[in-house]
């Protein structure tokens, strides 16, 4: 399958009067053509710094990409100049932001905010401009689109604007799609709508989506593949069902653990006891390490190397690794 | 939209009735009338035929009667201490000079406050961002009377670049102009870049940066409408400062303006003049808050003058 986007060793640092901040550390990942990427994680686990990274949307200072290369369609973004990626943004690549309420301007029309991307990248003329963006929210199911372009963002519920929002991403036939935490402010009805949008629109136009979320729901709705970050670095990645399934990782595992489901036994849930690593001064070893219920000596101190326990099932624990079972089979003896 | 117009109008009638009326109570609570001041020649009889011709021997309330007469009638009779013209004559001669003052005042201090606050909040923690922030300051604490003199000593005294005082070219008025529009450019400037940084980290600002557009597109569409609201907001009371700042630097550049009139006047115990420069000042303050209302509504959709319509 053809690789659209290609992650390899990315480092983001953010400098801040209290030290730097190592926000990312070393996040190497792929996504193929007209697949859906989740990349989850609790707070501050980095997945949005990753998302936003591969937009170049690092505000910066105080973020600066330190390390790495991300590689879309062949071309390094990293060393891409602010111009050509201004060229790219809207056009190859899109984003939606977690939060609908403020992710449109309310002093302009819906319309003029649907359109003006296009503007800027196409010499559309301004009717088919407006065309466009109405065939644009019909797709997106918003009733009464001709009407409806002419008015601001105010006259909006949340899950209406949040499919603006998905159609304004969209209105530049982009190749990527890249959706941080979509649902997130939404309530749980229309959090079901709106994924089902994306099912519905990866399928009528093929466009690669990465959904940063840490909503484990929406993960098993609409993922392909799901990549599990934890502090600055993905430890598990693989295909839906093996991460559901068959987690190998003990964050994996709390994480399953922690979601309500409708079969469990017990009344109380598990939640994974303590906090997530300092980012000032990360440790040395596996950053899950304080908190792992299997941890040994060597997690604390050394970083555990990728093992590969399918094609396309990796993971980054010690337990995993193929030393461990030759320790565990001494000890045995 | 007409409703909101017609109930709109009609508040500012009244308020202008009420501003008239305190004015009447308290200029008339001054101990004595403007004959009473310094010319102690006129005899008694002059005196007695003088309140009676100025109406001044009437009871308050039949003073007050003729007093809303010709304020309905815009008719504020002549002034008492020059009788040879009336309030209007020194209203539409003294007015436009004022005006061309203040608008200029304005005009300029919203151009050179929004850009420097919008350029201070781009370069944030700059260089530019802080000498416009010390500009700003020194705008702020340094009263107009006090730079319109250091501005005649230096520019007019000393290197003989404008002319010192009153109103009759362009050079002329740029002296007052910079010294009146200082303060409120400062103010300005002040809250531009303060609301403009607060715009700047909104969502739809990173949006539209992920929609590719260009800098200045970003800035000047969706920050800078967004960022002026706060700005519009105090229109309406800079607007006001600045009037009053005209009675102050008319004064020090010898300008024929309105404010030399209304001070004048009150000084003079003029009456009619005194209630005709208070009327005239209030209805057009009151205009201008109506003008802000207005504004505000253009800039920000969701405010709605009106309850019914738009949506």
């Amino acid at each position: 399958m053809e690789k659209i986007l290609e992650i390899d060793d990315l480092h983001v640092h953010f400098t801040t009067y209290g030290g730097t901040v190592q926000a990312v550390r070393g996040v190497s990942l792929y996504l193929n053509k007209g697949e859906t990427l989740a990349i989850v994680g609790e707070s501050g686990s980095g997945k949005s710094v990753t998302s936003n990274s591969i937009m170049q949307l690092i505000p910066s200072p105080p973020g600066k990409i330190v390390k790495g290369s991300i590689r879309f369609k062949g071309r390094d973004l990293v060393r891409t100049s602010k111009k050509e990626m201004r060229a790219i943004r809207g056009v190859d690549i899109s984003m939606i932001f977690q939060d609908p309420m403020t992710a449109l301007n309310p002093t302009l029309t819906v319309g003029d905010q649907l359109t003006e991307g296009l503007k800027q990248h196409t010499s559309i003329s301004t009717d088919s401009a407006k065309q466009k963006a109405i065939d644009m929210l019909r797709l997106v199911g918003i009733t009464d689109p001709e009407s409806r372009f002419k008015q601001y963002p105010h006259q909006f519920s949340g899950g209406m604007r949040q499919r603006i929002v998905i159609a304004m991403a969209l209105i530049c036939e982009p190749d990527l799609l890249i959706a941080d935490e979509p649902t997130t402010a939404l309530d749980v009805t229309i959090q079901a709508q709106i994924m089902e949008l994306f099912s519905e629109i990866q399928e009528k136009t093929g466009v690669s989506i990465i959904l940063v979320t840490h909503d484990l729901g929406v993960v098993a709705r609409v993922a392909d593949r799901v990549a599990v970050m934890y502090g600055g670095k993905i430890v598990e990645t693989g295909d839906k069902d093996a991460i559901f399934y068959n987690p190998q990782h003990p964050y994996t595992v709390g994480l399953l653990h922690s979601v309500p489901r409708l079969d469990m036994q017990e009344a109380v849930l598990q939640p994974i006891d303590g906090t997530p690593p300092d980012l000032f001064a990360p440790p040395q070893g596996c950053p899950f390490t304080a908190r792992c219920a299997h941890a040994m000596q060597v997690c604390a101190n050394v970083y555990p190397p990728a093992t590969n326990l399918s094609a396309s099932h990796q993971v980054e624990c010690w337990l995993q690794d193929a030393r461990a079972n030759r320790a565990a089979s001494l000890m045995k003896r | 939209m007409a409703i909101y117009l017609i109930r709109r109008f009609l508040i500012m009638i009244a308020t202008i009735f009420v501003i008239a009326t305190l004015t009447f109570i308290l200029m008339h609570s001054i101990p004595g009338n403007p004959f009473t001041t310094q010319d102690r020649s006129t005899s008694e009889a002059v005196q007695e035929n003088l309140n009676a011709h100025y109406h001044l021997d009437e009871p308050m309330l039949i003073q007050y009667g003729i007093w809303l007469k010709s304020l309905m009638t815009f008719d504020f009779g002549p002034s008492i201490k020059q009788p040879t013209e009336t309030v209007n004559d020194l209203l539409s001669r003294g007015f436009p000079i004022s005006a061309e003052l203040g608008m200029w005042t304005i005009t300029i201090a919203l151009l050179s406050g929004i850009t420097l606050g919008v350029l201070a909040a781009l370069k944030h923690n700059g260089i530019i961002d802080y000498i416009a922030m010390t500009l700003a300051v020194l705008g702020i604490s340094v009263p107009n009377f006090i730079l319109a003199t250091l501005l005649i000593q230096q520019l007019a005294v000393n290197l003989q670049l404008l002319p010192a005082a009153t109103w009759s070219s362009p050079m002329h008025m740029i002296m007052p102009i910079i010294a009146l529009a200082t303060g409120p450019t400062a103010i300005i400037a002040r809250l531009t870049r303060s609301s403009m940084l607060e715009v700047l980290t909104q969502d739809y600002i990173k949006t539209a940066r992920a929609k590719g557009l260009s800098p200045a597109k970003i800035v000047i569409k969706h920050a800078l409408r967004n960022a002026l609201m706060p700005v519009v907001t105090i229109l309406g009371t800079l607007v006001a400062a600045i009037l009053t700042g005209t009675f102050v630097i008319e004064r020090i550049f010898a300008i024929p303006g309105m404010g030399k009139y209304f001070v004048e006047s009150i000084n003079n115990r003029d009456y009619p003049v005194i209630m005709g420069t208070t009327v005239f000042y209030s209805a057009f303050l009151i205009f201008m808050l109506f003008l802000v209302d207005v504004v505000y509504s253009i800039l920000d959709p969701r405010i709605k003058l009106h309850k019914k319509g738009g949506s």
